[in-house]
């Protein structure tokens, strides 16, 4: 074979790969990290189909940052291997970088440049679909558009230090768009954000999903992983714990908790294997469940009988440390069968027996 | 390349708004100047019967590029700081590019100062005789001395953990012109620190460019303060591309 035939060849293979391998998004296989003696990441494996918004859920210190470092070719893995958008993260860095973009945990974006000089500056940097650089004038169309579709127009030519915490978001989510990527990385895109702007932020994450976008996302709130994710990964301490739908993951995780104060010790002490939280001074346990009235009053009825052990009671949204109680607290591990509702066996799983309605999801 | 203009327009643009950094950058020289020339020129005999501002012009161009240019660690750690370049990374921009724009800002920035201080040296006194060619043979050795060290500062920046560790580093730069023929003649030194003084490689900038400003005969010494700025710029470009992949990797 000449020398041109070969590069013919591997020119056609180049442009088939990504549609051939198009499978996933995102494929991970085992991928470990440390820093020093402290394991990150313990052997990640991660499937993400395109097209759709995934949610990494976990506490601080989990090991989310570093996977999307890694995702993204900023950090290398130790061990194990990753593809995104068909391309590996490893030998294919520039691929990679030019299918995805990135939006960390804090705005990347010049204090001392206007919104629209800093969507500029990005648009100009971002290579466009044939691979050169924009223009000038595509530029600034770009920033333009950017800015129209992100509330900022009328902030444009502010410096950005005057800008809100929720403002600086949007910019930074915007300035990520530039290149139109294939796959966006959110890196826990609403921490410190107040309700409002977090909600901004979650229609853009929808919208961007409309258009057939791949967001890979992290964060630390349930609520948020249930509300966008099409699945969602569970990571506690390096490894996943958990992954699938809102739907199959709240089948094994409630929630609602229903926290009961008891009347006396003795009630207490009956009851507590079945709590996920427990606060001896105060005699109160936490009762996973879906948070409808039906079963709450099921609950109360079934826990109680008699109707003198509860004397008070709360129902609030499950919260994350609720969720690894659950998932990771209470020996034995839970047996990966358990994702299908019918698996779940209620000694060790205190998942609520009725299986959720769907429009709760 | 292109990548590298834009990064200096940003860079530009982005220390034309830093206000409080521009006004120190500014009125360092003039300070600087008019201290030297007023407060301690009278006292200080430089063994010739020029005037002091005459002979103490070129140490003032110095100090205030060596604290102009060290200024572009700051702006680096800030970088690294706010996440940008994780940004720029994952549009595949280089280091070098990102690197290359604080320098060509600091550059702009340094010699917006040099043209302070020699108008405000022409209105107090200072009389070149530099001839035609040794001019721009002058501002060379300065520029120069300027990327070299602007490059070896964001080497610095990229090293420094905070803004405040690479706040030291100016005001290490800021320090070396001293023992150096800037402000006064080595002969009064101990001859420990003349041996330091005569041979450190600002002395040889700074009599570079008194003596093409002045017009006297020169010899080699241009030749070699370049080479000197040659051999920082290229240690430090190599060692900043590997901090840099140190520090993002």
């Amino acid at each position: 074979m000449t020398i041109r035939e070969q590069r013919e060849q591997a020119e056609l293979r180049d442009q088939r790969a990504p549609r051939e391998q198009a499978a996933a998004a995102i494929e991970t296989a085992g991928l470990c990290k440390s820093y020093g003696s402290h394991e990150v990441l313990r052997g990640l494996d991660l499937t993400v189909p395109r097209g759709t918004v995934y949610a990494l859920l976990g506490p601080n210190g989990a090991g989310k940052t570093t996977a999307v470092r890694i995702l993204a070719t900023l950090a290398t893995a130790d061990a194990g291997t990753a593809r995104v958008a068909g391309f590996d993260v490893r030998t294919e860095r520039a691929r990679v970088r030019r299918s995805i973009s990135l939006t960390g945990q804090f705005a990347a974006v010049d204090e001392m440049q206007t919104g629209a000089e800093n969507l500029r500056m990005m648009a100009r940097l971002a290579p466009s679909a044939t691979g050169g650089r924009p223009s000038r004038a595509e530029a600034r169309a770009k920033a333009a558009g950017l800015l129209a579709r992100f509330g900022l127009t009328d902030a444009a030519d502010r410096l950005v230090k005057t800008y809100s915490g929720g403002m600086r978001r949007r910019l930074d989510l915007a300035t990520s768009l530039v290149g139109s990527p294939e796959i966006i990385f959110l890196d826990e895109p609403t921490t410190g954000l107040d309700p409002r702007s977090r909600q901004e932020l979650w229609a853009v994450v929808r919208e961007l999903r409309a258009e057939g976008t791949t967001v890979f996302l992290t964060t630390q709130y349930l609520e948020e992983a249930d509300q966008l994710a099409d699945r969602i990964a569970v990571l506690d301490a390096g490894s996943l714990v958990a992954e699938g739908t809102a739907a199959e993951l709240k089948q094994r995780v409630s929630d609602h908790r229903l926290d009961i104060t008891l009347a006396d010790s003795a009630a207490y002490l009956r009851l507590s294997p079945r709590a996920t939280y427990s606060d001896p001074a105060s005699l109160t346990l936490g009762i996973p469940t879906d948070g409808s009235a039906a079963e709450v009053r099921a609950l109360l009825d079934e826990l109680d009988p008699a109707r003198t052990a509860i004397t008070a009671f709360t129902l609030h949204s499950a919260t994350l440390d609720d969720v690894f109680l659950t998932l990771t607290g209470r020996p034995p591990a839970p047996d990966p069968a358990a994702r299908t509702p019918p698996a779940i066996a209620p000694t060790t799983e205190p998942a609520p027996a009725t299986p959720k309605d769907p429009s709760h999801v | 390349m292109s990548d590298a203009l834009i990064m200096s327009g940003r860079a530009l643009r982005m220390s034309r708004r830093n206000v409080d950094a521009l006004i120190t950058a500014l009125a360092l020289p003039v300070m600087l100047l008019l201290i030297f020339v007023y407060f301690f020129g009278g006292a200080i005999d430089t063994g010739t019967n020029q005037q002091y501002v005459t002979y103490v012009v070129p140490g003032v161009l110095l100090l205030c590029a060596g604290f102009g240019s060290s200024n572009t660690a700051i702006a680096v750690v800030e970088d690294l700081k706010t996440g940008i370049i994780d940004r720029f990374r994952s549009l595949d921009i280089g280091g070098a590019p990102i690197l290359a724009g604080h320098v060509a800002a600091s550059a702009a920035r340094n010699l917006v100062a040099t043209a302070l201080v020699f108008a405000l040296a022409f209105a107090i006194g200072f009389r070149p005789a530099a001839t035609l060619a040794g001019w721009p043979a002058a501002l060379g050795v300065l520029l120069a001395f300027i990327l070299a060290l602007s490059w070896l500062s964001a080497a610095v920046g990229l090293l420094a953990k905070s803004p405040e560790a690479a706040g030291g580093f100016t005001f290490f730069v800021s320090f070396l012109p001293y023992p150096s023929t800037a402000f006064v003649p080595t002969d009064s030194m101990p001859s420990w620190l003349r041996g330091f003084a005569e041979h450190q490689p600002i002395t040889q900038v700074i009599e570079s460019l008194r003596g093409l400003l002045l017009g006297r005969p020169v010899g080699w010494t241009p030749w070699i303060a370049l080479a000197w700025c040659a051999g920082i710029l290229g240690a430090s470009v190599a060692a900043s591309a590997w901090l840099f992949r140190r520090r993002t990797g």
